[in-house]
Order: C-alpha cells, then structure tokens, then sequence
C-alpha cells in the first residue's frame, strides 16, 4: 500500500538524516528515484518549492512528495513518517540520556559520518549539474546537448553569490538566490 | 509545578506554529527565531539551556527544526508539550504546500513559469554547492575521513554512472561511517589504556 511504503520510507530517511535539511536530499533522491515516484527534474523542482516556501526544508519537501505521490493521505504519511523518528529519539535523550551525547563512542560515530553525508550532497550535486548543462535534464544515456543558457546562468549566479559574500560580509539569503534565479531564469530561457 | 505544565500546551503549539510560519529554508535558519521567542520574549529557558537544546539537535538524526521543537516542548510542557511544539512547527508547511501542489502541474504549463523553474534548478545546485562548503568545515581532517568520503564519493557516482538504482546505498554508507567512527575510536581507546 502506497501510505505505508510513504510512511517507512521517510521514517528512515528522517531516521537517516544527519546535519540538516539538505542532507536529506541524497536519501530521498536515492528513493525517490528508484521507486519512479518523481523524475529526477520534478524532484529539482520540489527542492526548489521547499527551499523557497516558509516552514522547514524537511518537512515542505516530505509534505510535497507525499502529496504528488498520494494526494493528502500520502503527504500526511510522508510527514508524519519524516518526523517519528527524531521525536521518538530526543524525547529518549531528553528524559535519560543527555549525558550520552558527551559520550566518546557516540561523538566519534558521528565524525564518521560526516564525510560520508559530503560525499553524498557532492555527488547528488555532480549529477544533476551533468544532467542539467549536458543532457538537456534528460537521461544520461540520451542525446548530449550542451546547455550554454543554463551554464552562462550558473556561473552568473555563482559570481554573483560569492561577491555578495566577499563586499556585504555576510551570506546572501538563500531566498534570495532563488527569486534573482526565477527573474533571470525568465529572461535568459524566453529569448 | 507539574499540574500546571498544561498551560504551557497552547502557548507552545502557537509559538512554535508562528516560528514554523517565518522560517525559511533549512533548520538552521530557525534557531535565531526560536532563540528569541523562547529565551528572549517567553523567557522559558536560559540561553545555556537553549545553546544546550541546540547542539543536541544538531547532533542527533532528523530534521534539525523538527528536534529542537520536540526537545524545547519537552523541557517546558512534557511529552505532550514536545508533541504540541513539533506539530505546531510542522502545520504550516504541511498546509502551504498541500495547496501548492494542488496547483503544480496547472502552473507548470504556463511558459513563463517554466521558464522561471528552469532558473531555480540551476540555482538548486548552486545551494548544494554552497551546503556542501559549510558542511566540510565540520569534517575531522584525519585520513579515515578522507577513505571514508572517498568511498561513499565513488560507490553513488559508480551507481549512477551505470544507472543502477539501489534506493539503499546513501543509508548504507551513513551506517559505514557510523561503524568505522566508532570502530576507529575503539582501537584509539586500547591504545590509550595499554600505554
């Protein structure tokens, strides 16, 4: 039944979430891929609407597949499924175990996955750049075409984000990032 | 104290839907919110304790916002407290994106939209490429860090290279590096009791 495959399926990858929102994104790719609930451009497409909508990124983008995938139940599920497992886990911390935070085991599992949830985000992100400016958003193993607007358009982006670093000492809101690309997206792919 | 933790349910709820409402982006963009309505004007926990709530959460598996609710509404109003405070920061995303995906495909039609989303994706790796800086700052410079990424780098590009679909490989591979920190760490720690 598809409410409960919704339902485990985010229960692990709340499970399975370490340091944040978009260490998320390698998890649900991984699933959401392989079980043909969304393309890999629809998915791009949700993380877009996730990271540009109020509420946190975790949850707009369980909501969000949930509901394409099946309707209000699925996205009920999806939600609720994202976040059982970090409730069931901080109320187990907060009534016995803080003290097993500090804990020399427990802080060197976690170092241990941090480069491995790097290596993860990098590699999401190296293949939806290679999809996106070589393969026109299609499949790998289609025709190549390189994708000069997008390509100018990335580099326009990113220029743009690491100056606004560098002069305003501080870093661009990604919302920001977001509605700039939406406005030159207009532009630049309408002529 | 504890009859009265009951007071406490709907003020949470509230609170934590307002923080829920005014977040934007991932978890982390939540916490000076979430510093300055529960420390600041609800005066319900001390910055030590927050700062506290805040490194756990981060530590812990899940979503960040979604641990630091449940964490604040369990120290102030209980379990049902934690409940209150995790429901409340979920609503309003639950709510805001179920009417957006209604209208999804409908909007996507328009030419100008898709246009519009054919920017964002190109700025959706960008964002990538920005968490991922942020978040190799935290990685313990040592080689078992670098094998460690090295590996898990490979074995998802190899996997998509040769169009395998194996929806398990990301949670495999956190598991591994859970195993071999703690593995690595148990080796250090006879050493250091040996000598």
């Amino acid at each position: 039944m598809i409410y409960w495959e919704l339902f485990y399926v985010f229960f692990l990858i709340g499970l399975f979430t370490f340091g944040g929102g978009y260490a998320m994104i390698p998890l649900i790719t991984d699933q959401v891929l392989s079980r043909g609930w969304a393309t890999q451009v629809e998915l791009t497409d949700f993380i877009a609407i996730s990271e540009a909508t109020p509420g946190p990124f975790a949850i707009n983008i369980s909501t969000f597949i949930g509901s394409q995938v099946g309707g209000v139940w699925g996205s009920v599920c999806a939600t609720l499924g994202v976040i059982l497992p970090s409730f069931i886990i901080i109320l187990i911390i907060a009534f016995i175990l803080e003290k097993f935070m500090k804990n020399r085991f427990v802080k060197a599992g976690l170092d241990g996955v941090r480069p491995v949830v790097v290596a993860l985000i990098a590699s999401t992100a190296l293949f939806m750049f290679i999809q996106l400016i070589f393969f026109n958003n299609g499949s790998i193993y289609g025709d190549f075409y390189f994708d000069l607007k997008s390509f100018t358009l990335l580099i326009l982006l990113g220029v743009f984000y690491f100056a606004y670093g560098k002069i305003r000492k501080k870093k661009m809101n990604p919302i920001i990032l977001l509605v700039i690309a939406a406005i030159l997206g207009m532009l630049i792919f309408s002529v | 104290m504890k009859e009265k933790k009951f007071k406490t349910w709907w003020p949470l709820f509230y609170t934590f839907f307002k923080i829920g409402l005014f977040t934007f982006g991932g978890g982390a963009a939540m916490i000076p919110i979430v510093q300055m309505e529960v420390v600041e004007k609800k005066k319900w926990l001390t910055l030590k304790e927050m700062s506290n709530i805040l490194a756990v959460s981060e530590a812990t598996p899940g979503p960040i916002a979604i641990n630091t609710s449940t964490y604040v509404g369990y120290k102030i109003g209980g379990v049902m407290g934690a409940i209150c405070a995790t429901l409340g920061c979920a609503l309003p995303s639950f709510i805001i994106i179920s009417i957006i995906s209604l209208f999804y495909e409908a909007f996507m039609s328009f030419e100008v939209v898709n246009n519009a989303f054919k920017g964002l994706r190109v700025a959706v790796i960008l964002l990538l490429a920005i968490a991922i800086i942020s978040l190799a700052k935290a990685v313990p410079r040592n080689w078992v860090s670098y094998v460690l990424f090295g590996i898990s780098f490979i074995s998802m590009v190899l996997l998509s290279a040769f169009d395998v679909s194996f929806s398990w490989m990301s949670i495999i591979l956190i598991l591994l590096g859970i195993i071999v920190g703690v593995v690595w760490e148990a080796i250090k720690y006879r050493k250091e009791k040996k000598e």
